[in-house]
């Protein structure tokens, strides 16, 4: 995928907030993203969590198109393997999946 | 498709040759997707799927969790196909490092503009879409991709995937999180497209 990228300008008044009590970094809202999706966060953790993506907009996008991707990639699940360009099941497995069933040799 | 089948008739718990015929072809497709998807490799996962069918014969006809078969069958799809993936050796892989999130010296997100984002004309079916995320799964390095792969796409818990791959949990989020992080650049245009 190629795309021409350009380094956005610091941000140093969000530096400063999350400097503040019950705020956190941005580097630090990502280590907690994983427990955030499991429900494992401690409640203190979440409120931090939440506030963060309150006042983060970088973050609020962030965690948007991280919530995409798991959904896309959930969906994979849906798809047999017929529908994954490579033809259908061939039909010598299927036979000899049957043939095992029925207590013959497959070969 | 759903995990669990409670419709499936009792009769099967004896099955003729007819339905074992029919119950293999209902059941392989979703079964031969779930071994490709963690070996990469079609021979590889035709050989998972048969030996797998063959654990599911040998205790089919006294499996009693008729609700529960296809979890079951699931399992031991996905078992098979793990069992298979330690025989392989690794591939060549490209590292991950340039597609997770950046942070500047004050720990602020560096986000990154994409000057180049997909037009409606670019915008391609559903078909083609769900193509272009698996190619961008299958090209993870295998460590990443077959954590992302159990917890994301099989469904199995944190705890589960790190019992399967003999992993700790924490392991099992970290390498969870740069593969969903990573995926997440290689699809931006999809993902900007489906954002929640």
């Amino acid at each position: 995928m190629s795309q021409t990228q350009s380094r956005k300008t610091a941000r140093p008044l969000a530096a400063i907030m999350f400097r503040l009590p019950l705020m956190i970094d941005c580097a630090t809202f990502e280590t907690f993203i994983v427990d955030y999706f499991e429900g494992t966060l401690t409640k203190r953790q979440r409120f931090v969590f939440e506030l963060h993506l309150r006042v983060c907009r970088e973050c609020r996008e962030y965690l948007s198109e991280y919530k995409a991707t798991m959904a896309l990639t959930k969906d994979q699940f849906e798809i047999p393997f017929s529908q994954m360009g490579m033809g259908d099941v061939p039909e010598d497995l299927i036979k000899a999946v049957i043939a095992a069933r029925s207590g013959k040799h497959s070969g | 498709m759903t995990k669990d089948d409670a419709s499936r008739p009792s009769t099967e718990l004896r099955m003729t040759e007819e339905e074992s015929a029919q119950f293999v072809r209902e059941h392989s497709d979703w079964m031969l997707a779930v071994a490709f998807r963690i070996l990469r490799d079609q021979a590889l996962a035709e050989d998972a799927v048969q030996i797998a069918f063959t654990k599911i014969w040998a205790k089919l006809d006294s499996f009693e969790g008729r609700s529960a078969m296809r979890t079951w069958m699931h399992r031991i799809a996905t078992n098979e196909a793990l069992m298979a993936l330690r025989k392989i050796k690794r591939q060549n892989e490209h590292p991950i490092d340039e597609l997770l999130p950046v942070f500047d010296g004050s720990g602020c997100r560096v986000e990154f503009d994409a000057t180049e984002v997909a037009t409606p004309e670019a915008l391609l079916s559903r078909r083609e879409t769900n193509d272009q995320i698996r190619r961008a799964i299958m090209s993870l390095p295998e460590k990443y991709r077959i954590v992302l792969c159990l917890r994301d796409i099989e469904g199995l818990s944190t705890s589960e995937t790190s019992t399967a791959l003999d992993l700790s949990e924490a392991n099992v989020k970290v390498r969870l999180h740069r593969a969903r992080a990573a995926l997440k650049k290689l699809l931006e245009p999809h993902v900007k497209e489906h954002k929640l």
